[in-house]
């Protein structure tokens, strides 16, 4: 190896061992401010402390009702991840095995939703939910319930997509034998297609869970009560105090970031495939 | 006979799979699109509204605060996305580097960034950079400043640190595209690029970035739709603030709807200029990028 390449590959080594350092640090940073307290935090403390046990309890008893969130944002995820994996998975599925110029065109047009802006549908979203509080059966969805965050997430265009791309590698031949078989649509769907196509299912659901788990500005305008809210509404309040308990906070921000962390390094593949959207092999 | 009867019994069945999407898509994104540019022509408090023609249109050429959240989003946009896509460039071609010792490892931390909620991240940024918070203590331990820095509140710092946040958020999602571009590059042609003597900038230029023109595209559009639509970070870091001069056009929508007199029809026609700029700089791209 000539000199050059080798002080440039000495250069790539630091400069990756930085950035490395730079994505790690802030969460590094945040369990140390987790197991301190809040006093030793602003003097910059490096070091894991003992006083997490004390930060959880300042917590549970603070009127942020915090668990209260937890379970919410709990129940919203699985709830939200559940039917979107029967609801946009059988469009995507059906867009692919039942191919036809119809469905082509309507096909492309779910997929146009991808480029309206959320912020687009702020206002005109807040005033139908609200209308629903006064409607027998749909005030489950109206404002201020769980079920408002979760019907507007069932169905994306994203999730159609992804489904569809992935059902092109679903050998048509199965679909064919199961009706000579004698099973039905509905059958071919759940026996054959979903068992099928665990390592798509298993992506989407990384990849769904983690949105419902993170998703902020709709739950923001539609959970305005306080024993609705959620886990980034809640966190969201404790960042906006004027004198904010680091100790405290960080526990808080600990235990929202855990379920979506765990997620990612068990199910590191699922994970960044679901996020690129595509599955290979 | 037969074979028709079979195929229009799953033609039937089929649309049984679809209707469900299709219906929540109209209820939930399309139907509330087309109210909200009805909206955009009405003015008036609350459910009070009338039609006013563009008087909205009107009213945002010669409002201030509008004028800086057009400006800061459009800030954040032209200076953190070229940033943030050459950076993941370069980490990607450096990670593509078969010989390089601890990639695995390497890629895992730069991606870990992806796990975190985007409030979660804001709330970490907001306190590290607090002025009590850890940067400054760091900063003056080392001497390197003799007061704490207004990260918070004042204007230039704070939207650099906004500009941080989102680039250390959303860099190795971006990186995770172009590593899985690369891998369908065939090695032999960086090979007999070294056989030339080409230096390893030369490939990046002439070889890497013209491969991967595609996914640049794409990942181009992709941020610029969600810069367009930031909200989460300044809403969280900034609170928009100081004196509105870090807000962007998601968070004064939300300010109209929540904070002042709720103004429907004028926060949906600023909702509609997002539009616009996703539709114009969308199609700037694609025509740019098809034409090199």
């Amino acid at each position: 190896m000539s000199k050059r390449t080798k002080i440039m590959n000495a250069i790539q080594y630091v400069v990756l061992i930085i950035l490395s350092l730079i994505s790690v640090f802030p969460f590094f940073w945040m369990i140390i401010a987790a197991t301190n307290k809040s006093v030793d935090v602003t003097k910059g403390v490096l070091t894991p402390g003992t006083y997490f046990l004390e930060n959880l309890k300042h917590l549970m008893e603070s009127d942020l009702q915090y668990f209260n969130a937890f379970k919410n944002s709990v129940i919203i995820a699985v709830v939200t991840t559940t039917l979107a994996m029967i609801v946009s998975s059988a469009a995507g599925y059906a867009f692919e095995v039942y191919k036809n110029k119809t469905r082509d065109r309507i096909f492309n047009l779910a997929l146009l939703s991808m480029m309206v802006p959320f912020a687009a549908l702020i206002v005109p979203l807040f005033r139908l939910f609200s209308k629903f509080n006064s409607i027998p059966v749909l005030k489950y969805i109206g404002l201020n319930t769980s079920g408002a965050v979760i019907i507007t997430a069932i169905a994306t265009a994203f999730l159609i997509f992804f489904f569809r791309q992935n059902t092109k590698t679903f050998p048509k031949e199965l679909v064919e034998a199961s009706r000579i078989d004698g099973l039905g649509e509905f059958g071919i769907f759940t026996r054959i297609y979903m068992p099928t196509m665990k390592s798509s299912y298993a992506a989407a659901i990384v990849v769904t869970f983690m949105t419902s788990w993170n998703n902020y500005l709709w739950p923001l305008i539609a959970l305005q009560s306080e024993e609705k809210r959620t886990l980034p509404l809640v966190i969201s309040a404790m960042g906006s105090s004027y004198t904010p308990d680091y100790g405290m906070m960080m526990t808080a921000v600990v235990i929202a970031t855990l379920p979506t962390a765990i997620l990612f390094f068990i199910m590191q593949k699922q994970f960044v495939a679901g996020m690129t959207g595509s599955v290979k092999g | 006979m037969k074979e028709k009867n079979i195929y229009g019994k799953l033609d039937r069945m089929s649309w049984l799979f679809i209707i469900p999407s299709l219906v929540l898509l109209i209820a939930f994104v399309f139907y509330p699109m087309v109210q909200a540019f009805i909206t955009s022509f009405q003015t008036g408090v609350a459910n009070n509204l009338q039609f006013d023609g563009i008087a909205n249109y009107k009213r945002l050429l010669t409002d201030s605060t509008f004028k800086k959240a057009l400006f800061n989003t459009v800030l954040y946009l032209v200076v953190q996305v070229p940033i943030m896509i050459l950076l993941a460039l370069a980490i990607s071609s450096m990670l593509n580097n078969k010989k390089l010792k601890f990639r695995g490892l390497f890629r895992t931390a730069i991606f870990l960034p992806c796990v975190t909620s985007l409030v979660a991240y804001s709330i970490i940024f907001k306190s590290l950079f607090a002025n009590d918070g850890f940067v400054n203590a760091m900063l003056m331990n080392l001497n390197l400043i003799s007061e704490p820095i207004n990260w918070l509140t004042s204007t230039g710092f704070a939207r650099l640190l906004i500009i941080m946040a989102i680039t250390w958020r959303w860099t190795g999602y971006n990186m995770i595209f172009y590593l899985s571009g690369l891998q369908s590059i065939d090695d032999s042609i960086y090979e007999a690029a070294d056989i030339d003597g080409a230096t390893g900038l030369q490939k990046f230029r002439y070889m890497t970035i013209p491969l991967l023109k595609p996914i640049i595209l794409f990942t181009t559009i992709n941020s610029t739709i969600g810069t367009l639509q930031l909200f989460d970070e300044p809403m969280n870091i900034t609170q928009g603030g100081p004196a509105n001069t870090t807000i962007t056009i998601s968070q004064y929508i939300y300010n109209l709807l929540f904070k002042y007199q709720p103004n429907f029809g004028y926060a949906a026609a600023v909702s509609f200029v997002i539009v616009l700029l996703i539709v114009v700089l969308s199609f700037i791209q694609l025509k740019v990028g098809d034409k090199e």
